[in-house]
């Protein structure tokens, strides 16, 4: 074993300063111009907890995608049929699943059913039954094409939500997926997280409906409505007192321009009043749409719902034919300008609930730094102190291996791009404590070695060989839990298993290659009659 | 400096004595985890689901004056929880009660209007999350503690991994039987203590374990309890070190970590005491009763 240190110290080299080359983009705020492209530019990451801001887990609510993709197909065969002249009496959505036609007599249900076969090929059709008078078709979404609707709907919230996100601004969100329904945002350092949140929560389902005038909306009730009209109500803020009003207001069911005939949204001042609106522009078919619908119905009132909440319901003075339109409403100018957003980044396909929403304050993420920190520090220097007192010149070797062992650590988690937490710097102190085992069990074997009455040089060599299987056995252990919680532990937990993990594979470096080399080195060089140990 | 040079204690005989005392321990920590399992233990908001939030006001502020405030704004079960350093309040609501975060906070605004608060951190958790939190924990326990019996019956013996994984299992009984009798939080942070620990405590038991097997093979004649006594007596200066250095570090972050981690660094700081009682009265007594018949193992 006197022999190949060189490789070793030169290992040892090597680590040192590449943990030193990954730790500079994480310990200087800005780099030098000459620290170019090769270099790396990764740095440990603080989690929300050390540095505040916001981690939200939402379901997407898959189910009400299906549903809304059965009111699209039931919207559509309306047109179908009528293009046809196939008289029906009802087309809606029926439970979570189906969509049932209601028809005058067999033959034009037989007719639509050849029609819708050929129209939507992966819908099942059920047998065709009479009642009360009427012929009932029914076609039901099958198990597999519903999943592969909901599949779509997670895939497309997330998608929205990334751009919401993107426009509002927030430096180095996280956003996916996880699980079948659920996505994980994170935002850190975020300033005002009500409002992130209502952005990105909000559906934004924008439909334009007309009035229906022939009902007296302020004694309707939600059941003595006729069948294709829906009760809604329009919401309005008192900027003075902060009161909330409610108007009711009878619209007809079926939209007749969405939000995805959209192609711009920006907030705008009216110059007048000095009241901030959203200004939006319509793509062709909408213009087209919009176009036709104002010209039809001159002095009616034409609602501009949102989410089932109605912001303005004006009076079509006259036919709008440029493609653009404006959401007024008692909003204010930060209200209006993630209106914007929303409506620009498009809506979400189905509705999103909050599962789990923490929010850690910056003031705390930096005293928990600190404390962290501090505590660290301290718990190092009471090793090192009882270290060097009880080992003596060994002590601190063993001392010397526990810093390269932290160095190295860190190094390693610039180096991963990985994240740090309170229970990750939690690890690394309780690293600290096990870097120096390794050391104790060699240096406990050497002592009894030295009993038998052998030479230092031996004594170091069989203390080594004969805890080497120790502490592989106590390493690898270790290792599987550290594992386990690695792979189910979430945010902060994952933080601290990856501090664990990293800090045990490192320690076995350190205390069996890295002291070993120390101690050579000066054994060969230095004749000792007695070893300080 | 040395501590302890040769020492000759009999562990495996005061076996008696540390089988009563590890049995009353583990007998708490069971209830304590039926207690758990039953949501009847001070849970966190992680696994019952719920809200909980953490302010910071800018007068001193008493729990009875926080809870008016929230009981005229028609919250009434909350638990309250004063912080000593810098005038901050806990606030926690299980989910069958609970408010959105936003609502108490404005409730308190009103309820409190000469004394100002800035929100330090909020959490709120819906019921399915904390479901799937607690099925995700009790399969990643069940898959450490079956990593580890399959490792050390690798390494060893069955008699040992079995014996390794009950010492482990009776450390992990102690912390939960300790915060259950001073009805501490049981959360996530604790699960994670709890697993470090699990680490830890079979990190001494295999060194005390390495020793056995190689004495066994050294000294064929002696009988078991002797080698087993020897093996102890020799490895109980590392086992000790190594607890002073591991615990100088967990009690650094029990008293400097901060609030955050103050039940964590207390659950380490219990674990590492715990652990290393249990390599040396637990794991190694029970191998021993195991290999031979009592009588025998008592003739030492």
């Amino acid at each position: 074993m006197t022999k190949g240190y060189t490789w070793r110290i030169s290992l040892i080299v090597i680590f040192i300063i590449a943990s030193f080359v990954y730790l500079t983009p994480t310990l200087m705020t800005t780099l030098p111009s000459w620290w170019s492209g090769v270099l790396p530019k990764d740095k440990i990451h603080l989690g929300l907890d050390l540095q505040g801001g916001t981690h939200l887990v939402m379901e997407v609510e898959t189910q009400k995608a299906v549903e809304g993709s059965l009111d699209l197909i039931a919207t559509d065969l309306e047109d179908v049929l009528t293009e046809q002249t196939l008289r029906f009496k009802r087309i809606g959505r029926l439970g979570g699943d189906k969509v049932q036609v209601t028809m005058y007599d067999r033959g034009s249900a037989d007719a639509a059913q050849a029609l819708i076969k050929k129209k939507y090929p992966d819908l099942e059709f059920l047998p065709i039954f009479d009642e009360g008078g009427f012929v009932n078709l029914q076609l039901r979404i099958n198990e597999k094409e519903a999943q592969v609707r909901k599949d779509r709907a997670v895939a497309q919230a997330l998608e929205t939500i990334r751009n919401r996100i993107d426009q509002f601004g927030v430096s180095e969100p996280i956003i996916q997926r996880e699980g079948i329904n659920n996505i994980v945002v994170q935002l850190p350092g975020i300033k005002d997280p009500k409002r992130a949140i209502e952005l990105i929560g909000k559906t934004a389902r924008l439909e334009f409906k007309l009035v229906d005038e022939s009902v007296n909306a302020a004694t309707a009730s939600t059941t003595g409505l006729p069948e294709d009209d829906e009760l809604l109500f329009e919401k309005r803020t008192d900027p003075a007192t902060g009161a909330v009003s409610e108007t009711p207001i009878v619209v007809k069911k079926k939209a007749i321009i969405t939000g995805d005939l959209l192609t711009d949204a920006q907030i705008r001042i009216d110059s007048q009043y000095n009241q901030p609106y959203v200004a939006i522009d319509f793509n062709s078919t909408g213009a087209r749409l919009f176009d036709q619908v104002t010209a039809a119905n001159v002095g009616k009132r034409f609602a501009i719902v949102l989410d089932n909440n109605v912001y303005s319901a004006p009076v079509i003075r006259e036919r709008i034919s440029g493609g653009s339109a404006q959401i007024s409403g008692s909003f204010t100018e930060k209200e209006a300008a993630d209106l914007a957003i929303v409506l620009r980044a498009g809506s979400l396909p189905a509705p999103v609930k909050i599962l789990q929403n923490v929010t850690v304050g910056p003031s705390l993420g930096k005293e928990s730094i600190q404390k962290g920190l501090m505590a660290g520090l301290i718990g190092v220097a009471l090793v090192i102190i009882f270290m060097g007192i009880y080992y003596k010149l060994s002590g601190m070797v063993a001392n010397l291996g526990m810093v390269l062992n932290i160095l190295f650590l860190m190094g390693a988690l610039a180096a991963l791009g990985a994240t740090l937490t309170l229970p990750g710097i939690a690890a690394i102190v309780l690293l600290v404590g096990i870097s120096v085992d390794a050391n104790v069990l060699i240096f406990e074997r050497i002592r009894e070695e030295l009993r038998l009455g052998k030479t230092p040089h031996a004594a170091l060599d069989a203390g080594y060989d004969k805890a080497f299987l120790t502490i592989m056995d106590s390493h690898v252990t270790a290792l599987i839990t550290a594992a386990v919680l690695f792979q189910f532990g979430t945010g902060p937990v994952k933080g601290f298993a990856v501090s664990l993990s990293l800090g045990i594979i490192i320690n076995l470096f350190t205390s069996l290659v890295a002291t070993k080399v120390l101690f050579d080195a000066f054994l060969d060089r230095v004749h000792v009659k007695r070893l300080s140990i | 400096m040395e501590l302890l040079r040769k020492t000759n204690i009999d562990f495996i005989g005061m076996r008696k004595i540390s089988f009563v005392i590890s049995g009353i321990v583990a007998l708490i920590g069971i209830i304590g985890i039926i207690q758990i399992g039953r949501g009847a233990a001070n849970m966190g908001i992680d696994f019952s689901g719920g809200t909980s939030m953490q302010l910071k006001f800018a007068q001193p502020v008493t729990t009875e004056a926080a809870r008016n405030a929230l009981s005229k704004g028609g919250v009434k079960e909350v638990e309250l929880q004063e912080i000593t350093d810098g005038n901050q309040l806990l606030v926690k609501m299980q989910k069958s009660t609970a408010q959105s975060a936003d609502n108490v906070q404005a409730i308190l605004k009103q309820g409190l209007p000469a004394n100002p608060f800035t929100v330090e951190s909020s959490t709120e958790i819906g019921p399915s999350i904390g479901e799937k939190l607690k099925q995700d924990t009790l399969v990643a326990v069940a898959l450490s503690m079956l990593g580890i019996i399959l490792y050390i019956a690798w390494r060893f013996d069955f008699k040992f991994g079995v014996a390794a994984v009950v010492a482990t299992m009776h450390d992990v009984l102690a912390i939960i039987a300790v915060f259950y009798v001073m009805d501490k939080e049981v959360n996530i942070l604790l699960i994670t203590a709890v697993l470090t620990i699990a680490g830890y405590s079979l990190t001494d038991t295999v060194v005390v374990f390495d020793r056995i097997r190689e004495n066994m093979h050294k000294s064929l004649k002696d009988p078991l309890s002797v080698v087993f006594n020897r093996s102890i007596n020799e490895v109980l200066s590392r086992t000790i070190i190594t607890s002073v250095t591991t615990f100088m570090a967990a009690i650094s972050l029990f008293l400097f970590g901060g609030e955050v981690i103050h039940d964590f660094a207390f659950a380490l700081v219990v674990g590492v005491l715990v652990a290393t009682y249990s390599s040396v009265f637990v794991a190694s007594p029970i191998v021993a009763l195991w290999e031979k018949s009592p009588v025998e193992t008592k003739a030492a």
